[in-house]
Parts: structure tokens; sequence; C-alpha cells
């Protein structure tokens, strides 16, 4: 008989990283925390509205719109959310982020998780955490400078389903200065499809900049507003939902972030200055 | 009556390990181990019967031996071991043959333990984090091994469609990681330079060995029906892993890797079968959810895993390799299982003196 040995468990163990089980890791997303800093404060210089309305503790999903040829809007939300309520937000995205060297590993450790309904339900419903969706997926931040603010299809609702398979609100968020900070001012499909990546924008950055414009992002005045969250009265844990009391919720969401953000752009003065 | 068992590959790692761990125990009233060459571990009471990879005189041994439960541990689930052929052989017709000898008409088994692998899940990137035991796969299988486990676990599925009242319980194990058991894994991970895919650092799980052989028996001893993952608690960055057993990283490049590592294995620098490459891009993870409720917990975490790979690693690197393991003689052991010369221990302590080497009546009880 081999000999019994010690007993190991996790907290024995002494790690050499702080990488959680989604690939996070808290010590590099302080670093990036600290580098996105001066873009967040000095360069869109970001207003909140309606912060409280995020929970301080539990899961919540936040579903935001999205904008800008490489979007600006989920480093933004989520760099705030931690500045100001000190809980980690986690980021779903598509998985073709995954497959890319460097920037899928980059992704995974500031907070980035494969968009796959399990790993919400996981982290929403079993950890109690916040997770950030954009239900207009690619074709939020793929559409062209002239159809800015126009919310796109929401999915086909998935969202509202994991929230309500989850037992926890969805709380949006309307973005404005996202489509002004990177805009798309044509599509090269061949490109796109030649290299592999859902969509290959040419932005009013790259004509101005030459290639450094597909890191620097023009200094529009962001804005957000947290609207009041949405509780959906259903018992959680089920395998399926009325999938048309989803798509009304979904579309009653879209709604409401679509009039939002004609709200706040009836407000706003100028993209540079809100 | 007690049950007897029948294991698969008693000549192999797993095998001669749960032969032991069945052994001791005393409901199991017979322990009988087939494998192509001689075991390799000392064992007790456990009866040894040559047997070609194939299985072809199963349905003979079944019938005489009259067996209640078969482990089937011996599964080839890393391609650098066996030939494309001989894999074949050994998890499909090798299954099909004992399957087909398990469920014969008038047949004495009533459980059918499956030593599978997480490998059936595959690595991709449209993976959830956590595969449980229903999730598919996000893509169809590309390497031989993924596909021949999944052909294995088909014919299980199908025999216990066909024979309802056979507990038949499947076990996916996560890479295994220990002192003893050697893998591509526990290979590259002794070695000073341990391959990676350049610009990838995936989450990994592993499951430590004596774990392993503790899920079998518990799945065996308390008949658990069902398909179920075991691995340890939590995951790991690769990198990590790499640097915890003090190895560096060799880098490989993200096009051409398959190439690449084919050629650096050929010259025996690295071990990365095809069936690792994706698991060091997307890495995988499997929730244990299910074993769990059936009262069953890895007492190592994947870290844990690892620290336990890591000490042996270090023993071995003072004091060299472990001792010359134990050799088979047939005779010495037919000698100590059945000659009327040998005083056998029962389990209470008392000595048996029938020469069958049989449980006495009162030592037994049927779980």
């Amino acid at each position: 008989m081999p000999l019994e040995r010690k007993t190991e468990t996790e907290h024995d163990v002494a790690r050499l990283s702080d990488v959680d089980e989604w690939g996070r890791s808290a010590h590099v997303r302080e670093l990036a925390r600290r580098a996105f800093a001066p873009m967040y404060d000095h360069w869109f210089r970001v207003e909140w509205e309606g912060l409280e309305k995020i929970p301080r503790e539990g899961g919540a999903l936040l579903v935001a719109n999205h904008a800008g040829a490489i979007p600006s809007d989920a480093p933004v939300i989520m760099h705030g959310i931690e500045k100001e309520l000190d809980r980690p937000v986690y980021g779903m995205a598509d998985y073709f982020f995954r497959k890319m060297p460097v920037v899928g590993t980059l992704w995974s450790r500031v907070g980035g998780v494969t968009a796959h309904p399990d790993n919400a339900f996981r982290l929403l419903h079993d950890q109690g955490q916040l997770a950030l969706v954009f239900p207009e997926g690619t074709k939020g931040p793929s559409k062209s400078y002239t159809d800015r603010y126009r919310l796109r299809r929401f999915g086909r609702g998935g969202f509202v389903e994991i929230a309500m398979r989850s037992g926890v609100p969805v709380v949006p968020i309307a973005v404005v200065g996202a489509e002004e900070s990177m805009p798309i001012v044509f599509r090269l499909p061949g490109i796109a499809k030649a290299i592999g990546v859902p969509y290959f924008p040419v932005t009013a950055n790259l004509l101005a900049f030459g290639p450094l414009g597909f890191a620097l992002y023009f200094p529009a005045k962001f804005k957000l507003r947290v609207l009041d969250p949405v509780h959906f009265d259903v018992q959680p844990c089920q395998e399926r939902y009325s999938k048309s009391r989803v798509m009304e919720e979904a579309e009653e969401i879209r709604a409401r972030l679509q009039e939002t953000l004609y709200d706040m752009l009836r407000e706003r003065r100028s993209v540079w200055f809100g | 009556m007690g049950r007897r068992v029948l294991i698969t590959g008693l000549d192999t790692f797993w095998g001669g390990r749960t032969a032991q761990a069945l052994e001791s125990d005393p409901n199991v009233e017979m322990v009988l181990g087939m494998g192509t060459r001689e075991p390799m571990v000392s064992l007790e009471r456990a009866e040894f019967v040559r047997a070609d990879q194939t299985y072809s005189i199963l349905s003979r041994i079944v019938r005489a031996t009259q067996v209640d439960t078969i482990v089937h541990t011996f599964l080839v689930t890393d391609s650098t071991r066996s030939s494309a052929r001989a894999t074949h052989e050994i998890n499909v017709i090798g299954t099909m043959n004992l399957l087909a000898a398990a469920g014969q008409a008038g047949t004495p088994v009533r459980q059918v333990v499956v030593k599978s692998s997480t490998l059936v899940y595959g690595a991709s990137e449209l993976d959830p984090a956590w595969f449980r035991e229903e999730t598919p796969r996000s893509r169809p299988a590309s390497t031989r091994i993924e596909r021949s486990l999944l052909e294995v676990e088909g014919l299980v599925r199908d025999f216990a469609e066909d024979n309802p009242s056979t507990v038949v319980s499947v076990l996916r194990f996560a890479n295994v990681l220990g002192p003893d058991i050697v893998t591509p894994f526990t290979t590259n991970l002794s070695r000073p330079m341990c391959p990676s895919v350049a610009g990838f650092d995936p989450l990994v799980q592993f499951v430590e060995e004596t774990d392993v052989v503790r899920c079998l028996e518990h799945v065996t001893k308390q008949r658990v029906p069902g398909l179920y993952n075991v691995a340890g608690a939590g995951k790991l960055p690769w990198s990590e892993v790499v640097s915890m057993c003090g190895a560096r990283l060799l880098p490989l490049p993200p096009a051409g890797t398959a190439a690449l590592s084919k050629a650096l294995g050929a010259l025996g620098l690295i071990e990365m079968p095809p069936e690792i490459e994706d698991l060091l891009r997307f890495g995988r993870g499997v929730d244990t959810t299910r074993i769990a409720r059936t009262g069953f917990t890895c007492r190592y975490s994947t870290a844990g895993a690892v620290a336990s790979f890591i000490g042996a690693l270090r023993l071995r690197r003072s004091v060299g390799s472990a001792p010359p393991s134990y050799t088979y003689e047939q005779d010495v052991e037919q000698f100590f299982r059945h000659s009327p010369a040998v005083v056998r221990i029962a389990a209470d302590g008392s000595p048996r003196t029938d020469p069958s080497g049989n449980t006495p009546a009162s030592n037994r009880s049927d779980a």
C-alpha cells in the first residue's frame, strides 16, 4: 500500500501569483488602473451619474451601449466602478479575444471573461460578482459614425435570460463619448475576412494620425448615466424562460437605454467639453 | 457475499494502484486483474491473468470467475505512449470486448466503472471556463486520442442504455500530477525548459494521483452510477505551475506550433502531443459539483497536486531515482496465494486456515 501522504489544500500551498479562477489578477488589474487613470481623469474626463444604483454587494449584470472602433467604453466602465465601489467587474467579451496571443491573456488578467452563459451564471449566481455585457455585441462598435448612438439589436435577449436564471438584477448604463473617441469612417470587410477578425475599421483616428490611430483616442468627454436596476420577478435556476417575456424585457431595456442616450445628447453642448 | 472485482490493465499504473486499494477492503472477496504484461506493483491477493490487449477471452473469464464488478482502467489517454493503431485496439476494441463480455446473457456483472479523461471536452476558445458533465464540446475532436475516448464513452453509453440494471460509472479525470505517475506534463515539468505557446497563459487544472485511485475506489464501493468530472479545486496559470516546479518557459510560436512541437518532440527536448497543444493555448476547467454530491472530495487542490509532484521531484533530485520497482515472480506469487503452508491473516487479525484464501463467512458483508 502506498503511504498516506500529508493532505494538501489550497490554503497551505504557497501561490506565486494572485490569478483567480477566471484569469483575473488583482495585481495586474491594479497596474492597469494606474496606467489608465490619467486617460480616465484627464483625457476622457469621465463623469458618472447614479453610481449609487450599482449594488455594493451581490451579483448584478451591467448592460451598456457599445461603441468606438476599438471600444473605449469597457475599460472606462470597469475602471470607474472598481475605483468608486472598490469591487471587481468582470467584462464579458466575444470569444474571439481568447484566440489572440498576448491580447487574450492580458484581457483575461484585467478581468475579461468569455461571454458564455455558463460563465455568466457562475459569476452572477454562485459568486455574486458584477459582470458587464454589451448586448449589441460586435454590431455596436462596428457601426459607422453616421449611425452613432443608434442602438443595434440586443442579440437574442440572452442577457435577460442569464439575469433571470442567476436571480440578479440588470443594471443598464448609458455611455456618451465612446462613439466620438474612435469613430468609424468605413470598414474593409475583405481585410477583416483575410485576417480573421469580426470587422476591420478605418477610423477617423487612422486618417488623422496614421497607424498611431489604432491606439490614440480623440479626447471626447465621457458621461455615464446608471439607470434604475431592473428586477425580474421569476424563479431563478430554470433551464428556460418564456422567450416572449425575455424578448419583451430585453426590448424594454433597449428602449430605455436609447431614450436615455437621446436625453443625454439633448443636454450635451459639446462633444469635447460635454 | 463479498464483491468479486475484475480490473483491466493490472500491469499499468492505474490498474495496479486500484487493485492495491481494493484488495485491502474486506468487503471485496476477490480481485482479478488482467494485463498484457506482469504487474509492476506488489499485490497481496489479487490474481493475475495475462490477456491480449483487446481482451478477446474476456467472456470466458467473466463466466468462469463470476465477477460482479469490472473496473476498466486500461484506456490510453496520452498519445506519446502508444501508436495510433495500438491506441485504437486498446481503447475502442478493448472496451467493445469488455462490454460485450459484461453484457452477455446471464451475466454476473452488476457494475462497470470506466476511467475516462477530461480530454473528451477538448480545448477551444469557445469553451466555458468550467465544463459540466452535460456541456457539449465546442468543436469536433481533432486529435486521435480525443476521438478514441469519445468513441469509448459512446460505447459505454450504449451499454448503459441496453443494461439498465447494471450500475455504470464513468469518471472523467483531469490531467494527473503526483509523485509516481509519468505523463507528458510530469516529463516536461521535470526538465529545466517547459513548452508553452507564446502569448498564451492558460488556466489549467490537475488532479493528484492518490485522489484518482480514491475516486475509483469510492464509486466502486458505493456503487455510484453516472458520469462525473474529477479534478482538484481551483485552476492555475500554466506559467505559475512551471515556475512552481522551478522550470523556465520555452515559448513556441503561436503559428506552426504543431509542426515545431513535433520536431522538438522527435529530438526529445519536449513532450507536446497534439492533445496538449490546444490545452496550452486555451486551458480547461471542469466543474466537480456532481461528484462532490456523491460524497467525494479530492484531498488535493490543483495547487496541492502540483505541490505533491514538486515534493517528489525534489526528493528524486536529491537521492536519485526511486528504489528498484517490484518484480513479479509467477512462482512466488502463486505460492503466497495458494500454498497450504502460508498462514493467511484475516482482516480481524486472526489466522485463517481456509486454503482457498477466501475470507471467512463472519467477515462477509455485502455493501
